[in-house]
């Protein structure tokens, strides 16, 4: 069997300079925070990050924000992080809002080999701007395309340890998404147990999507 | 604490909450809305969806898990019987049409039923979070708002000039002076609040609005 199993201090240096990387998390309910701090500890810059909601200046994925090391940000809300809205107006941070479903769809494309699809959310909004608009069937629609990145963090209840994992309560949200969308899946989950112990009908992110287990 | 702003918000919750029927899925905004769920029947049975993840919410149990939040970051609790599930599938639900009924707040609604309540430029830039796919997805979208501004102006407009969170989408404007419904483009005022008339809503509305046959009859 593979060792999925990593230190903290060797999953710093998974992390390099440009990097798309997406995060799982709610409000930071769901995000893996041991990771996000071995980012902060790596030396990793100008990175983009694909996430739900930019969370708060100091939880989730907020501290990534607020310590510069983000270019551009994929969410669908930064109203709770300050340091999102501060870097925005002056320009350090590139911020593209996509609304909720159209950024859980985007990435689920992505992880899907779909090469995009076609939604109604935005028509005749902002949100239209520089995309294709299609009608089907009398009803329109906005071509959108899919996102993918080179490094998921995942945040799982329990992983085993070939990778299977399964999620407690709305910490679920973006992290089984995110799980097929990234060509490297890191995991950091709350408790580590043996291949066997997690009933096969409850595994929600199966282990041949998860590449390193923070332990 | 301001007493008239708790009971406006309070007036419109109370109303709002009549039209949630037996069965319905619903799908609550954050702040107004949330008042909604105790002025709900008990002879009627209603699930709530939060986005981020599950039906079955309800108000925090004696052990708050930090796991278990609502869409606005929230503790929550899940009724027996509820479900939990990923973001991709809670937005299927919602675009899908599997909600029946979304409440949100609103910045400005304008005559022709669409609705701006996720951006204020170089003011407040929160983004639309799960907003503009409620409004898309949902079979009855209700805007609950106050019916002016803070700035004492009409939230009710013939034009809505901030950025759309969706274009022809809003069914309903409940306000703590009257109730609206918007069908094929055109607002008409179905029913006023206790103590309200017709012409203080007019003086605090700047759309143009039909008045309702009922309303008609019950002022002459």
């Amino acid at each position: 069997m593979v060792n999925k199993l990593i230190t903290f201090n060797e999953s710093k240096s998974l992390f390099q300079d440009k990097m798309t990387i997406m995060s799982g998390g709610f409000m930071g309910v769901g995000t893996p925070e041991k990771i996000v701090e071995a980012i902060l500890e790596s030396e990793a810059n100008e990175l983009t990050l694909i996430t739900n909601d930019t969370s708060f200046e100091n939880n989730g994925v907020g501290p990534l924000i607020a310590n510069n090391r983000i270019a551009k940000v994929v969410t669908s809300h930064i109203g709770t992080n300050r340091a999102t809205g501060r870097k925005m107006i002056s320009k350090e941070l590139e911020v593209e809002l996509v609304p909720q479903g159209t950024l859980a769809e985007r990435i689920r494309a992505g992880g899907a080999g779909l090469g995009g699809f076609l939604t109604p959310t935005g028509v005749g909004t902002v949100v239209e701007k520089d995309k294709q608009v299609m009608q089907i069937e009398g009803k329109k629609y906005i071509l959108e395309t899919p996102l993918k990145a080179d490094i998921a963090i995942i945040k799982a209840y329990k992983a085993d340890k070939s990778g299977n994992l399964v999620y407690r309560q709305s910490a679920r949200n973006f992290n089984p998404l995110i799980a097929l969308a990234a060509k490297l899946v890191i995991v950091q989950a709350e408790h580590i147990v043996e291949i066997g112990e997690l009933d096969p009908e409850c595994i929600v992110t199966p282990n041949v999507l998860v590449d390193k287990i923070l332990i | 604490m301001n007493k008239t702003l708790i009971s406006a918000k309070e007036r419109i919750a109370q109303r709002v909450a009549q039209e949630l029927q037996n069965g319905d899925l619903v799908n609550l905004g954050i702040g107004l809305p949330t008042l909604i769920p105790s002025y709900i029947s008990n002879n009627i049975q209603v699930t709530f969806q939060s986005e981020n993840g599950f039906i079955g919410l309800s108000s925090v149990e004696d052990n708050v898990s930090p796991d278990l939040v609502n869409a606005g970051g929230q503790p929550a609790g899940i009724k027996q019987g509820g479900a939990f599930f990923d973001s991709a599938f809670s937005f299927e639900l919602i675009r899908g049409g599997h909600v029946d009924v979304t409440v949100l707040g609103g910045l400005e609604v304008d005559q022709e039923g669409n609705l701006a309540n996720w951006i204020i430029p170089g003011k407040l830039v929160p983004g639309m979070g799960g907003a503009m796919d409620l409004v898309t997805g949902a079979k009855k979208v209700i805007i609950a708002m106050e019916h002016l501004s803070k700035k004492e102006e009409p939230k009710i407009v013939k034009k809505c000039k901030l950025p759309l969170t969706g274009s022809n989408v809003v069914d309903m404007i409940v306000t703590e002076l009257a109730v609206f419904k918007i069908e094929n483009k055109e607002l008409t005022l179905i029913e006023l609040m206790p103590g309200v008339g017709v012409d203080e809503v007019r003086d605090k509305t700047e759309a143009d609005f039909n008045i309702h046959e009922d309303i008609k009859t019950k002022i002459n």
